[in-house]
């Protein structure tokens, strides 16, 4: 009885903190962008215009949820709703302490993988049902991308997965304890790094919805509360990479015990997340053609490389 | 054929021309002014200098003016060579030197030659820091706005305006940095053509008085290709609107037609179309809360007893689909029976007779004239202009002789002087053209017909009699037969079928002896040829079945019958009716009498077919979409019978209507239907630099309404579309990169003065066979003669048109209501020293004032038809006269 | 790719930079005289109306948001019936300024135009006419032009001769 109540405190827990941090980082974004460009950024609502996260949550509340007469109409109602169910279902696999994971699957990693696959259905129907050309070229434009660097995203994850040799996300963060898996797999981690960016199609790689050439693409109809979805997706996708990162890579909740292990978890999330910002205040979106050749072309080798030599090693030493 | 070389290219081009033709006809842009298409090369302006080469070998060359250098096998010039360039540069610096600092408040600006030149020639900075000349404009009257500052002394305005349309009253005047031109002393211009000195002038010393009134830039100018509906010549204009008003009427070439020019009653004579008494509503006489509109279809639905009243002035299309929700049996031509029947004569003789009838260009080719009873200078304008060209073609002749240049202007007008070929009149009265012509001949009908029977035997081989008319007969006869291709131009002007006929009898004589020979007549309106070809019953039927059948109900189409009719006979008619529908553009004495008022557009809002003199059937479009309820009349017959909510397409009905007239079967291929397109886009009717559009309506409402569609033609109403050069049936503006002004005409046509690319527009529906036939013996009444004085009517090209009248400028212009009499009538009748006179009409007594005009014969009066006083009046009658 | 790193840096160093942005509207920014802020219709010396309704400006105007009709009073004077800016369309940028032979229509240091009704940010002819010369003193158009139009004798404008006699035989 009380395993269950704990077990749905949890998920609760999760359900409201991801979607909390998600919401906050309207402001965290819009802030570190204005400082790391030399501006206020907002500073009207509230001390430090921290309310700023309200305001906007009111006002996209209280927009007008319009649906243009020429889309078609159940598409586009479903698609927004499918990237927060894909990604707030990927939360469940996540651990943030030890014990405080909703789903502590042994195959946490596929689940988190075919998840974020799934990710990408919510760009083309939008695209698709938007029936709109912008629409439709941001959406064939996220489909490729989408599918392209989920190839190299899951095998650059199996580097890990050899090395810990199980999908289950605890174990692998437990693996971690003598050196993070930054240092033997660094190349696995820049590769999932950019594949996370591209998976989650933020600046630089916004290619979907490239405002210079294509008005918003994929949600150039959207407005109100669906477009706040895809817009709270996004930073839902964010946090969940950051966390991905962090659990993969830098050892998950691990770190000196001075601080509680979720402290650990968050404060690594956060930097992550603000190195999702740093990138969009810092580069220039490439073209769509090279993120293709660059991902096909580079990353792609240097997965299977990475698979392989990790691959040789472990079996050598075993 | 010449090979040519310009810039070590070689070129074959035709022969008889001069290189700056050559190089224009081939698309290159090189400078000029003085040249025009119309009236070749003086070399005066030096502005399209080039260098000559002797030979590959020789490398300086020399500077020679390109339009007056012939084009001849091996001639080898340069554009490119800087010298040339320079020296055109240096040119239009030193001839605009004194050219003030005007284009913003310059009309031409933006369609300027001079601008278009500057730029061209790359001189772009003004060196000359001294003063400039400047002098005294003239007040030119309403049509023609002066500036002489502007002028760069090409002087294209006189020869076209003394040399080519033989205007009197205007000239070059005093010497050296002085040179001006203008008249004597201010005053109005009186020739017919004024106005083409707008667009004569390269710059902006003459310009649109009327267009100044509410000027507009032409790059602001919604413009659709349109026919002038002023009278039956059909010349081909571009008809330009902004803010929902009509703006101006340019012409708009066509090779075929009336090529560079127009009268001054078709440029000025547009304004009644912005008129105040413009019907704009659809309107019901007692007045409830119904839609009136939903009335009228119940009204026609409920299938009474219809008859429906066409004009002459409503296009093909509107005519047949009156026909069409009347039937048959109950369509009449709202103009008087004589004048229908009239139209019909010029119709018919014109298909059966088996002589030609030259297009407006083609008259320009004839080496003898003979006018027959028919006052063109008033009646069709643009046909005398043409035969003041056909009148020098004989003389030129001898200047070819001397082997002078066929675009060798200065040195053919050197030989010819004022010497003009075999030009005969015959006349009731002297005419314009009588200044040029050989010997001309003054009669009452009677008199004219025998000279007409007179010459008919002269020509076929027996000498007449020793008299007067005789010797006229034959004097004609003889130069007629002299020449090689003999043209006969007659009219409805005298409104004498007998006078028809004996004009077809000449010009059928003159074929079967073998010559080329063409006959020309001038009808009343622009689609007198259209109606009769759509055919109708006559107006007196149609007052006897409202007598007859009292619940009538009339739908009256584009006729002021109070025009028509008189206002009498006009009244009574519409009490006789039991409803009364009218389709009408403008308020009139007869609107208050209707019970339901459709507003029609005029040529401006509507679209349709017309069928000028010659038989060309023509297409114009509607140049923009009104703001109120004004629209198409067949669309609102359309509409009437129809259940949508809109009328169906123009090509619809256009299709239907061949169905039902196979001689119309050509006109499908008359211009691109609705569904055509360039690419994949339209034609807009707006220039790519029109401004604007989100500012215009602002002040109604911030939010821009969407534009019109126009699902009638292959014209948009917007500036979206296609903006290289449009198909030559639908061109909506001339413009060319480099060239804003008029002269962009050039890139349009196969070679400039000709044709343009893919044909001159218009189909012409009726071609001469070899065949001579038809009878010509008169099968109607003759007028009973009940009266000494016969009554013809005088027509004045100012004032003898409807509509026309109407427009401000031209109101301005139209000359008293006199009744014209020679002195030694008025001495016979003992009235003498009279100052007005009284004449009976239909048991009438109507008073005129007397004008005094000695070339009348005794027993004529001449009355202005059309006029106020003079609507209604059948011309001709007999009379007797009084003072008083 | 290095490159991008550095660039990473460089932005992330920002960070401990001064803040350059103004805390408008406490504290307003010096705009100088040629910024392109409203537009206006400035008058000539005389006091007269610069415009002379040449339709330049509204033939410049990238977005089409200047209409305007010519008219002329009894001497024969040009200026414009109407003119109308319709500035929820206008996008500042100064071509008609540019395109102005007169120096009528001038762009002025003042952006704070914003309305709650679209409406209102159509300006007619009262709206933008001053009273003064705006940035260009002492200019008069009619002066240097050819055309009198009763702001001067035939001939009587700067750099202009008196009208020639056509009559005089003098060479």
């Amino acid at each position: 009885m009380n395993e269950i109540l704990v077990q749905i405190l949890i998920i609760v827990g999760v359900l409201l903190g991801t979607v909390t941090i998600a919401a906050g980082l309207i402001y965290v974004e819009r802030k570190m962008l204005a400082v790391w460009q030399q501006r206020s950024g907002p500073n009207r609502v509230g001390p430090f215009g921290i309310f700023q996260v309200l305001a906007d949550m009111v006002k996209i509340f209280f927009k007008e949820d319009w649906i243009p007469p020429f889309v078609d109409k159940k598409v586009f109602i479903i698609a927004p709703t499918i990237i927060m169910l894909s990604i707030l279902m990927s939360f469940s696999i996540v651990p943030f302490a030890p014990g405080i994971v909703i789903a502590d699957l042994n195959i946490g990693l596929l689940f988190f993988l075919a998840m974020s696959s799934l990710g990408a259905y919510t760009i083309v129907l939008a695209g698709w049902a938007s029936n709109n050309k912008y629409s439709l070229l941001g959406g064939m434009r996220g489909a490729a991308q989408m599918i392209s660097y989920e190839v190299f995203m899951g095998l650059s994850l199996m580097g890990v997965v050899i090395q810990v040799g199980s999908f289950n996300m605890t174990d692998i963060v437990n693996a971690q304890k003598g050196l993070w898996f930054v240092v033997p797999q660094f190349v696995g981690f820049i590769i999932f790094l950019i594949a996370g960016v591209a998976e989650t199609h933020r600046l630089p790689f916004d290619l979907p919805e490239a405002e210079s050439e294509l008005i918003a693409g994929f949600h150039s109809e959207y407005s109100g509360m669906k477009f706040g979805m895809f817009f709270v997706g996004e930073y839902l996708g964010i946090t969940l990479v950051s966390c991905m990162i962090t659990i993969l890579f830098f050892g998950g909740w691990l770190g000196p015990s001075f601080l509680p292990p979720i402290v650990w978890f968050l404060i690594k999330m956060f930097a992550f997340i603000l190195f999702f910002v740093l990138l969009r205040a810092a580069l220039a979106r490439p073209r769509y053609d090279q993120l293709m050749s660059f991902g096909w072309k580079l990353l792609l080798p240097l997965a299977l490389l990475n698979v392989l030599i990790t691959g040789a090693v472990v079996l050598s030493n075993a | 054929m010449a090979k040519v070389i310009i810039d070590n290219v070689e070129y074959e081009v035709p022969d008889g021309k001069n290189m700056l033709e050559v190089c224009l006809s081939l698309g290159m842009d090189l400078t000029y002014f003085c040249w025009h298409p119309a009236m070749h090369s003086v070399g005066a302006c030096r502005q399209c200098a080039v260098i000559q080469y002797r030979d590959e070998n020789d490398t300086r060359g020399k500077i020679v003016m390109s339009c007056m250098v012939d084009a001849v096998n091996g001639t080898r010039i340069s554009l490119q060579d800087q010298k040339g360039k320079d020296f055109r540069a240096g040119n239009i610096e030193s001839l605009m030197l004194n050219h003030p600092h005007d284009c913003p408040v310059c009309d031409e600006g933006g369609e300027c030659h001079l601008q278009d030149m500057t730029v061209m020639s790359g001189h772009n900075y003004r060196r000359y820091r001294f003063n400039k000349r400047t002098h005294v404009n003239q007040d030119l009257g309403p049509f023609v706005y002066h500036e002489m500052n502007r002028c760069i002394q090409c002087y294209r305005c006189v020869r076209f305006y003394n040399d080519y349309a033989g205007g009197k009253d205007f000239g070059v005047f005093a010497s050296s940095g002085r040179v001006y031109f203008g008249r004597s002393e201010s005053g109005t211009l009186e020739n017919e053509f004024s106005g083409n000195l707008v667009e004569i002038c390269p710059t902006g010393v003459f310009t649109d008085k009327t267009l100044r009134k509410h000027y507009t830039r032409k790059w602001d100018l919604t413009s659709a290709p349109s026919i002038c509906h002023q009278c039956s010549v059909g010349c081909n204009t571009l008809a330009s609107e902004r803010y929902g008003g009509l703006r101006r009427i340019l012409s708009r070439y066509n090779g075929d037609v009336n090529g560079y020019f127009l009268c001054d009653r078709g440029r000025f004579g547009y304004e009644y179309v912005n008129d105040d008494k413009r019907l704009t509503k659809v309107a019901q006489k007692a007045t409830s809360d119904t839609d009136a509109f939903a009335s009228v279809k119940n009204l026609v639905g409920s299938k009474p007893r219809m008859i429906g009243i066409g004009s002459p002035r409503a296009s093909l299309e509107s005519n047949f689909m009156l026909k069409q929700l009347v039937g048959e049996e109950n369509f009449y031509q709202g103009i008087p029976q004589h004048e229908a029947q009239l139209a019909e004569t010029a119709f018919n003789l014109l298909r059966t007779v088996g002589v030609k009838t030259p297009s407006l260009s083609e008259i320009e080719t004839y080496d003898a004239v003979l006018v027959l009873g028919e006052d063109v200078t008033n009646t069709a304008p643009m046909i005398a202009l043409a035969l003041r060209q056909a009148a020098k073609n004989q003389p030129r002749e001898e200047a070819y002789k001397l082997k002078i240049q066929k675009w060798n202007d200065a040195a053919i007008r050197e030989v010819v002087q004022d010497r003009t070929g075999p030009f005969y009149t015959a006349t009731p009265c002297s005419t314009k053209l009588d200044e040029i012509a050989t010997q001309k001949f003054t009669g009452d009908t009677n008199h004219l017909l025998a000279l007409s029977d007179k010459i008919i035997a002269a020509i076929a081989g027996s000498q007449g009699g020793n008299d007067n008319t005789d010797a006229y007969a034959n004097d004609v006869a003889k130069a007629l037969l002299s020449c090689k291709k003999p043209l006969v131009v007659s009219g409805t002007g005298m409104m004498s079928k007998e006078i028809l006929l004996a004009a077809a009898g000449i010009a059928r004589a003159l074929k079967v002896s073998g010559k080329e020979a063409g006959l020309t007549f001038a009808v009343p309106e622009v689609n007198s040829m259209g109606l009769a070809l759509i055919g109708g019953k006559y107006w007196d039927e149609a007052v006897a079945r409202v007598q007859s059948e009292k619940d009538t109900i009339a739908i009256v189409m584009e006729t002021n019958l109070a025009y028509r009719f008189g206002k009498k006979n006009a009244e009574s008619f519409l009490k006789n009716c039991k409803q009364v529908v009218m389709i009408d553009s403008l308020e009139n004495e007869t609107t208050a009498f209707a019970d339901f008022i459709l507003p029609a557009g005029t040529f401006a809002e509507s679209t349709g077919t017309v069928i000028n003199n010659e038989g060309r059937a023509q297409r114009f479009y509607e140049v923009f979409v009104p703001k109120n309820e004004i629209r198409s009349s067949w669309a609102w017959i359309d509409q009437l019978t129809h259940s949508k909510e809109s009328a169906r397409h123009f090509d619809t009905i256009v299709e239907e209507m061949i169905a039902h007239y196979p001689i119309l079967e050509k006109i499908r291929d008359l211009a691109p239907d609705a569904n055509s397109r360039i690419g994949t886009q339209k034609i807009p009717r707006e220039t790519h630099r029109y401004s604007g559009r989100t500012a215009m309506n602002a002040n109604i409402s911030v939010h821009e309404p969407k534009p019109p569609l126009d699902e009638d033609s292959p014209l948009t109403y917007t500036m979206e579309g296609y903006h290289g050069k449009a198909p030559s049936k639908a061109i909506p503006y001339f413009w060319s990169p480099g060239w804003n002004s008029l002269q962009s005409i050039n890139k349009y046509q196969i070679e400039v003065g000709g044709p343009l690319h893919g044909g001159n527009p218009g189909i012409r529906l009726i071609e001469a066979g070899d065949n001579t036939g038809g009878d010509l013996k008169n099968t109607g009444s003759n007028k009973t003669n009940n009266g000494t004085f016969e009554v013809l009517p005088s027509h004045h090209i100012f004032g003898g048109d409807e509509l026309s009248a109407k427009s401000a400028p031209l109101a301005t212009r139209i000359p008293d209501t006199t009744v014209s009499i020679s002195s030694s009538a008025l001495q016979r009748s003992g009235i003498e020293g009279a100052e007005s006179l009284s004449i009976n009409y239909d048991g009438e007594a109507h008073s005129f004032k007397i004008k005094i005009d000695n070339s009348l014969p005794d027993n004529v009066l001449m009355l202005p038809k059309g006029f106020n006083e003079t609507k209604g009046l059948l011309f001709p009658f007999f009379t007797e006269i009084s003072k008083g | 790719m290095l490159s991008n790193v550095r660039t990473l840096w460089m932005v992330f160093l920002k960070m401990f930079k001064k803040k350059v942005t103004i805390q408008y509207p406490e504290k307003k920014a010096y705009l100088p005289p040629r910024w392109r802020g409203r537009i206006i219709l400035s008058r000539d010396p005389d006091h007269n109306e610069r415009c002379v309704a040449c339709y330049l400006c509204a033939a410049a105007c990238p977005v089409d948001c200047i209409s305007l009709q010519a008219t002329e009073d009894e001497n024969g004077r040009r200026y414009p019936e109407f003119f109308r800016i319709n500035f929820s369309r206008c996008i500042f940028c100064g071509l008609c300024e540019d395109a102005c032979p007169t120096y009528a229509i001038q762009l002025t240091p003042d952006f704070e135009m914003g309305e709650y009704n679209r409406q209102n940010l159509v300006y007619e002819k009262e709206d933008l006419l001053i009273d003064g010369m705006g940035k260009y003193h002492g200019y008069s158009f009619y002066q240097q032009a050819g055309v009198a139009v009763g702001v001067k004798p035939k001939g009587g404008g700067e750099k202009e001769d008196p009208p020639v006699d056509v009559r005089t035989l003098l060479p």
